[in-house]
């Protein structure tokens, strides 16, 4: 397979406007005639269901949740990032495109990334235009925060919800439409299997989640906007219900993944506390704004204070180690994830850690009390302090937050070309679900411009290109042979995870998976280490298919059921995330092997041998996984060793 | 020393489907750690349902970080709890005490059918929503976002009302099942902003209509809604809807809004 990202011919800043000029178009008349599905309805899938029906397509979208409006989406809190220099310090297209294909160590494509900083000043004049309340300063004018691993500030927000604000506005707009009828809106839907006519995609079925029906729905285009795998690793900052059902069915239909080891870890989230815990809550990155980041500098303070002998405030200045501004004085705490994550995990794993189980660090905002008040602080950050007193029962006003690094965000998924489909003719992966824009590790804020750029701005113009050939096509019919085999399989698929009957939850499953992956596949990787975890990972997937439980039955409301597939699916991600990081013989971004680091322990990148995307085709649940190569070219952003220093 | 885990007794209603009748069922659940969250104390239960071959308990969860909205319960006799503004999925184990018995049923309204156990069904507020809950914008229609400055406290007050998580809490506090605070926070969100504008009256008419043919109540002024809603909107969304409500009839607004309706 000859991978073809279809980059359109020019110069980095004359490629979207040209293609947009160029693309060819489908009339008025032949759109009404042709339905789109969209999976998910994130930030991405709300969007693009919105758009594409506004242009006149017919759309159908699913979600899993019983509302559009639940999707993960409305957890982000930080921010989204724009180029519109409203600051006046100094920000620009081409500097956006630059810190977020830096910020990724250079392992994403250029002519995506500049395309994403071209339509992200679009987003936040649309999302205005929605009645998205974002934060305004007293003028009445839009406010802006810096963020990690940027010099600029450009992150456009609503106080600690942004992510929820923007949603809400998408799914007003898809609303809109499933009023008008230009969207059906299948709720508490979950794709189990695609359809492909003719090798093109034609359709999926959907699992009823309260019947347990299978039902068959073709289309024109599929487009999936799914979000991301962090739950690979069971302990994630997402959603419980956060799943790659929907893109691995693709995948195992010949979608080829891209860069699954590419895995953000977010360095500012509550520790664990216990076995029991069923997901990391992420504490936003903006606090690193006024926060400061430290740990005891000698080790006998750290035990003291795991023992619960000390408490941070006893410790005096020159007994802490801010051990972000000493190492990275240019940008101090404000350095990207994956280097906040790596120096975190150093320093509590040479015994500097604060929690009883020794693996977080302070966050402490006593500083900027003193400096901006009270008031001010609580301004900025009220609700997360409300929500980090919830949960642990400490005030982060009067001692400081206990944070460490989690799973929060996949920068891998379905391999795009520049038009966002994936290597099936007609299956669109866009957002988190798609590998594209971040390279290595994403900057934060990027997520949900990401997601937005495509499902407004990119994708209504994309799809087209390949419609466009479509027009004399009618849907296909759901009596076609196609379907009646995918809806077996399904079927298949689910009666064989009934009938094994055997003594453990897909719960017992899904943690041990989880385990594996931390351990082996998280912030520090191994040849020995994830050559291991592959002999693990084979073995849970025989004890998986020989010992699950699952009670019952097939035609009824049984999340028990639902876990047990997304968990079977998880099973066989894990093991292509850790045969990606077997092959990728370098570090990079959130991919660190240990064998591949500098003399001061950063991610050392090896350009010449591995500056391309691993794009991967499934041959078998077990079997070895045949790679792929998409070269990077870059014309304008030169790789150099990345420094925060 | 402060006790590190409880054993409890859990009263859950148990209903097949949505036409089956339920009952409640007790179960002893030992050893649940205080720091668990009351969610991660229903995933302990149903583990221990799934060992000795029971069925689980199906209920809605999601983000488990309080904003998607998803969870819901009614436990001993409150929406989410016993905890002033937070969200089932934030409520934790300290707040119980050792040997204690905790009632869980499901949000109770009609409009709010029940699904299956605690798990209901509240497709009526996307219906609402899709009602006029809207600005009508397509895709690149819009000028710069700074082409019209919003007073800071306009867009504060905005954002305070569109804090709702659409969680259907204050349904399930009120006597009458009014959806009348989340209704209203939708209206005000809009009316507060100038983009709100051009479609205010029709939006407040379709709306209302809309939530009276779900078959949600009258609003019973007891303020039960702002009491228990997890991110404390304010009853005055509720003031505001109202006055905004008499003014689009008066004015003659676009959609006639029906005799009865659940207006105060």
């Amino acid at each position: 397979m000859k991978l073809d990202s279809k980059i359109p011919a020019g110069t980095l800043q004359e490629r979207w406007t040209r293609y947009r000029s160029t693309v060819p178009l489908v009339s008025p008349a032949n759109k009404r005639k042709m339905e789109i599905i969209v999976v998910g309805t994130g930030l991405a899938g709300a969007s693009a269901a919105a758009s594409l029906a506004e242009l006149g397509y017919k759309v159908k979208a699913f979600c899993f949740q019983d509302s559009p409006r639940r999707a993960h989406s409305i957890a982000a809190q930080g921010g989204i990032n724009a180029a519109k220099n409203y600051q006046n310090d100094g920000d620009s297209v081409y500097r956006l495109f630059y810190d977020t294909i830096k910020g990724g160590d250079y392992r994403a494509r250029e002519a995506n990334v500049h395309r994403l900083a071209e339509v992200s000043a679009s987003i936040i004049d649309q999302c205005v235009a929605q009645g998205v309340p974002f934060a305004r300063d007293y003028g009445g004018m839009l406010d802006n925060r810096s963020f990690g691993g940027t010099q600029v500030s450009r992150t456009f927000y609503a106080r600690g919800q942004t992510g929820q604000q923007l949603l809400l506005g998408a799914y007003s707009a898809l609303n809109r439409q499933i009023a008008k009828k230009q969207v059906t809106m299948y709720s508490r839907h979950e794709m189990v299997e695609l359809v492909t006519v003719d090798g093109k995609a034609r359709g999926i079925i959907a699992k009823n989640l309260v019947t347990g029906e299978l039902e068959r729905h073709s289309a024109h285009a599929v487009v999936l906007a799914s979000g991301g795998y962090g739950n690979v690793f069971y302990l994630s900052t997402n959603a419980m219900g956060s799943n790659v059902t929907a893109a691995w069915k693709a995948h195992r239909h010949g979608a080829l993944f891209g860069n699954p080891c590419f895995t953000q870890i977010h360095p500012t989230c509550l520790p664990q506390s216990g076995e029991y815990q069923s997901k990391l809550t992420l504490m936003s990155e903006s606090l690193r704004n006024d926060g400061r980041v430290w740990v005891p500098a000698i080790k006998e303070d750290a035990q003291a204070i795991r023992e619960g002998r000390l408490k941070a405030g006893d410790l005096p200045e020159d007994r802490r180690d801010y051990y972000l501004e000493r190492k990275y004085p240019a940008f101090g705490n404000l350095v990207p994830r994956d280097v906040a994550s790596r120096a975190a995990k150093e320093v509590c794993d040479a015994g500097h850690g604060v929690a009883p189980t020794g693996l977080a660090v302070f966050l402490d905002f006593e500083d900027s009390i003193r400096r901006l008040g009270r008031n001010t602080i609580s301004a900025r950050y009220g609700n997360l302090f409300e929500m980090y007193e919830k949960i642990t029962g400490d005030n982060p006003y009067e001692t400081p937050m206990k944070i460490y690094p989690a799973v929060h965000y996949t920068m891998g998924g379905l391999w795009v070309d520049y038009d966002l489909m994936t290597t099936v003719p007609g299956l669109y992966a866009i957002g988190e679900a798609n590998f594209s824009d971040h390279g290595a590790n994403r900057l934060g804020a990027s997520a949900l411009m990401q997601g937005l750029a495509d499902g407004y701005f990119v994708l209504p113009y994309t799809i087209g290109s390949y419609l466009s050939s479509e027009i004399r096509h009618a849907a296909p019919s759901t009596e076609d042979p196609a379907f009646a085999e995918a809806e077996q399989r399904a079927l298949a698929y689910q009666q064989k995870i009934l009938g094994i009957q055997g003594r453990r939850s897909p719960e017992s499953f899904h943690r041990e998976l989880g385990k594996i992956m931390w351990e082996y596949c998280g912030m520090a990787r191994s040849r020995d280490g994830l050559t291991h975890a592959l002999g693990l990972i084979d073995q849970l997937h025989k004890d998986f298919w020989s010992d699950v439980r699952v009670s019952g039955t097939l035609a009824s409301f049984n999340p028990e059921l639902d876990k047990a597939q997304r968990v079977a699916d998880f099973i066989e991600l894990g093991r292509l995330m850790v045969c990606d990081a077997l092959a990728r013989e370098e570090s990079c971004g959130g991919h660190f092997r240990v064998e591949h680091q500098t003399p001061e322990g950063e991610a050392l990148r090896h350009d010449d041998t591995f500056a391309y995307v691993a794009a991967w085709e499934y041959t078998g649940a077990l079997n070895e996984p045949v790679m792929h190569r998409e070269d990077l070219v870059f014309e304008a952003a030169h790789p150099t060793q990345r420094s925060y220093k | 020393m402060e006790s590190t885990s409880l054993n409890l007794r859990l009263q859950v209603w148990r209903q097949p489907s949505t036409q089956a009748s339920g009952k409640f069922e007790t179960y002893e659940l030992p050893s649940v750690p205080v720091h668990a969250s009351f969610l991660e104390m229903l995933d302990l239960l149903n583990e221990q349902l799934i060992t000795e071959g029971r069925e689980p308990v199906a209920f809605d969860h999601d983000c488990r970080e309080g904003i998607c909205g998803m969870c819901s319960l009614y436990i001993n006799g409150r929406a989410h709890g016993p905890q002033q503004g937070t969200t089932t999925c934030q409520l934790h184990m300290r707040h119980f005490e050792d040997g204690e018995t905790i009632t869980i049923e499901p949000f109770r309204a009609k409009a709010f059918p029940v699904v299956r156990d605690l798990v209901v069904n509240r497709s009526a507020f996307d219906r609402i929503q899709q009602s006029g809950g809207f600005i009508t914008v397509n895709t690149g229609n819009a000028p710069d976002g700074n082409a019209v400055p919003i007073p800071k406290t306009d867009a504060d007050e905005a954002f305070a009302a569109a804090a709702c998580i659409g969680c259907g809490a204050c349904v399930a506090a009120c006597k009458n099942a009014s959806a009348m605070l989340f209704v209203s926070a939708k209206v005000s969100q809009y009316a507060l902003l100038p983009q709100g504008q051009p479609e205010h009256r029709e939006r407040v008419l379709s709306m209302v209509q809309a939530m009276d043919e779900e078959g949600f109540g009258h609003c019973t002024n007891t303020g039960a809604c702002e009491a228990e809603c997890p991110k404390g909107i304010s009853v005055e969304n509720i003031a505001r809807l109202n006055r905004s409500y008499l003014g689009a009839q008066f004015s003659g607004g676009g959609h006639a809004a029906g005799g009865g309706s659940s207006m105060a």
